[in-house]
């Protein structure tokens, strides 16, 4: 990796097999090619590791919650009351190693009792010890990661490792190297603390009124979770964001707690707009909103929030967008009835014609995809408009059992087929077969297709269940869609 | 007396306010629907911010939701569009398949399914819907006799439409026409297609008859044929004589301008 330090591209990190070449990190990049032509140069890029060692961070939560970033390169677990659920401080120390090498890492650990010394135990390997304390002593002065200067004139004291500069007075070594050295020195002993600072996930929003009287109405409780909304929305404006699901609470004196949820497809963070939806979902509720004895306390959480840039407002020229958009109907059906019943459809890569959609909350999805139509230009529809979940079983009369319909019953009529095509045959998905199952039986069987138009006109997509002969010897016939 | 008197003057004026008709710069754009004779007939096309009433009988569910589909694309434009039905259609008449909408040349992606539990929650949100500008234009399906669709709903839904401009389409699935506040009112069926080589069916083809009209004459009836891939209609028939079998008829097509289909539609079933 290199960098560029004062206009030079100088080395920064190094792996293994340069530095046995004999590089070392701040060498110039000439004088490495010089020595080394065959050198492979990449562009280090410190923003990019922090990210990594971020995310890295973040996954850590599985074994602690207290997880921080040890300056630079490092990861600090605090594992106090945490390893026994791992069977013991070796073995969770063994999982995150594992962990974290199956994804192409090298990794070094420690455990100690204060963070410093597990920080200078995973950097500086010693010599093997009996216990923590004489391992940290028998650590080099290199460990306690003063300046340069110090640490060489340490060891032309003659002071090696840790084990002889904690033998020394600390007021002669304060006087000499400065508070530093012995602040370093006594953290690393265990003497001194310093806090971790752990990572921890953005608290969500929350806004909270509490009463001294409980409050007797509910629509004066809505005007106060109005108010709130616009705190609310101010702090989401501060991140930048816009919420994508409200929840507020009406806590009743007397110990109940009404939530209430609304959900969008957009973030908003408009105290009107928010209001709306909730009033709509207070409108719809089936129960509704008693205020018994009163309410004594509302809060207002935006649990889930998503990036929105500012707006601007009506200024001179610039104008809010005046009609609401399809979003802001699709939120109020979606809140009044029900989050699954506004759907759009989702193109699926699958040939089984049934898995080839899905139907998801219109709330919930937004970005459109688009559709390959199947069949050649200029056909017409090979895919029903209608599909019918599960197929439908009709009763056919063919020529001969592999043939095509002649004609069929469904619902008590009978339909003369005129036109025909197909079949289109639909192979079930054998790669999902397990070894030994019996053919067509556990993934199910080839379907037939057939693309027909009755007497009247009306056009149809059946299906025969089953090759005849090799699969089954009554192969079934289903009515699955309905063309236009 | 004269106080009462008054009062009833009153009360005349409010309610000639209430009813008055919307301002004529709303609603009074066309929807052409690309066949000749139809847009004849309907002097330039279907009246965009009303609402149209599409009847189709039980069994003929494919043909009347798939042209009342396409009309509300034709209506929509780009826009969004919004299908209301209940989960008693999705369970009865099956669920939309987005590969079929799109080899009928409706883009799924721009269409929004609204599943309501029953008529009564449809209604109310197809009035929500058609009061959203936003959106390029509603179909709302019934089934069956749907008793809450009266003269009171079908007005309610007639002057949301009109006041947002968003057209309507109302599919009634099953249903036997009534009187109602729809601008037009239709009876769609499906209509035997041009085989293509083969004997195997071809585009979609309706059979599509005005059953009411607020402005015009009715009572007529035509035979279109839609090609998703243009994105219009056509007669059909003219381009393909070649393939059809009704050699017979000398090539006279079944449709056109001012041509009624007899009901029983013997004249389709010779011809096919």
């Amino acid at each position: 990796m290199v960098e560029n330090v004062r206009g030079a591209m100088r080395l920064a990190t190094l792996d293994a097999d340069a530095l046995a070449a004999g590089l070392t990190p701040g060498m110039t990049l000439a004088d490495a090619r010089a020595r080394e032509p065959e050198l492979r140069v990449f562009e280090a890029d410190p923003h990019g590791d922090q990210d990594w060692l971020e995310r890295l961070c973040d996954g850590c939560a599985r074994y602690t919650p207290n997880a921080a970033l040890d300056s630079g390169h490092g990861l600090m677990l605090d594992i106090s009351g945490c390893a026994h659920l791992w069977h013991g401080e070796a073995e969770l120390a063994q999982a995150a190693t594992d962990r974290l090498e199956r994804h192409g890492m090298r990794v070094r650990h420690a455990i100690a009792a204060s963070p410093e010394a597990a920080h200078a135990l995973a950097r500086f390997p010693a010599a093997p010890a009996p216990d923590e304390d004489a391992a940290v002593r028998r650590l080099p002065v290199e460990a306690l990661e003063l300046e340069a200067e110090s640490a060489v004139a340490l060891r032309r004291a003659g002071l090696r490792t840790v084990g002889d500069l904690a033998a020394r007075p600390a007021a002669a070594l304060a006087a000499r190297f400065g508070e530093e050295a012995v602040d370093a020195l006594h953290a690393l002993l265990g003497l001194g603390h310093r806090p971790l600072a752990p990572r921890r996930p953005r608290p969500a929003i929350r806004v909270e009124r509490r009463f001294a009287e409980p409050m007797g109405s509910s629509a004066h409780a809505v005007k106060v979770v109005a108010e709130m909304a616009a705190e609310a929305g101010e702090q989401l404006t501060e991140r930048g964001q816009g919420g994508r699901r409200f929840e507020a609470v009406f806590f009743r004196s007397d110990g109940l707690a009404f939530p209430i949820r609304v959900e969008t497809s957009l973030p908003i963070r408009d105290a009107p707009a928010i209001m709306r939806l909730f009033q709509e979902r207070i409108d719809s509720l089936s129960d509704p909103l008693d205020p018994g004895f009163g309410f004594d306390m509302l809060r207002l959480t935006v649990p889930r929030a998503d990036p929105m840039a500012p707006t601007q407002l009506a200024l001179e020229g610039g104008e809010a967008r005046k009609s609401e958009g399809v979003e802001a109907l699709v939120d109020r059906l979606s809140i009044r009835a029900g989050r699954a019943r506004i759907q759009r459809l989702e193109p699926r890569d699958s040939h089984i014609p049934e898995q080839a959609q899905l139907a998801l909350p219109a709330v919930e999805h937004r970005t459109p995809e688009g559709w390959a139509p199947v069949g050649e230009p200029g056909d017409p529809p090979m895919r029903p408009l209608h599909l019918f979940d599960p197929p439908q079983p009709i009763d056919v009369i063919a020529d001969v059992p592999d043939g095509p319909p002649h004609r069929f019953r469904w619902r008590r009529t009978l339909h003369e087929v005129t036109r025909f095509e197909g079949p289109e045959r639909i192979a079930p998905q054998w790669w999902q077969a397990r070894d030994g199952a019996i053919e067509g039986e556990s993934t199910g069987r080839t379907r037939d297709y057939y693309r027909i138009e009755d007497a009247r006109g009306r056009r149809y997509w059946i299906f025969r269940h089953g090759l005849y002969g090799a699969e089954t010897v009554h192969p079934g016939w289903y009515i699955h869609g309905l063309f236009a | 007396m004269s106080e009462s008197i008054n009062s009833l003057a009153a009360l005349k004026r409010h309610i000639a306010a209430l009813d008055r008709t919307p301002a004529p710069t709303v609603g009074c754009a066309r929807l052409a629907t690309g066949h000749a004779g139809l847009d004849a007939a309907l002097d330039g096309g279907l009246l965009r911010g009303r609402v149209h009433e599409l009847f189709g009988a039980a069994e003929e569910e494919g043909a009347a939701a798939g042209l009342a589909l396409i009309l509300a694309r034709l209506a929509a434009d780009e826009a969004p569009l919004l299908w209301l039905r209940t989960t008693a259609s999705a369970k009865a008449g099956g669920s939309p398949y987005g590969p079929g909408l799109a080899a009928l040349g409706l883009n799924p992606a721009r269409l929004l399914i609204g599943l309501m539990a029953d008529d009564a929650m449809l209604l109310r949100a197809a009035v929500e819907g058609l009061r959203c500008p936003a959106l390029g234009a509603l179909l709302i399906e019934l089934r069956g006799r749907a008793p809450l669709l009266d003269l009171t709903a079908s007005r309610r839904l007639a002057l949301a439409a009109e006041q947002s401009g968003v057209t309507g389409f109302l599919l009634r699935v099953g249903g036997d026409p009534v009187p109602s506040a729809a601008e037009t009112r239709w009876q769609v069926a499906a209509a035997p297609s041009d085989p293509l080589p083969g004997n195997a069916p071809g585009h979609s083809a309706f059979a599509l008859s005005l059953l009411r009209r607020r402005a015009g004459p009715d009572g007529l009836a035509w035979r279109l044929m839609w090609d998703g891939e243009k994105g219009a209609f056509g007669d059909g028939r003219h381009e393909r004589h070649e393939h059809g079998q009704d050699g017979q008829q000398g090539g006279a097509p079944l449709s056109g301008a001012l041509v009624p289909l007899p009901a029983d539609r013997s004249a389709a079933d010779r011809a096919a």
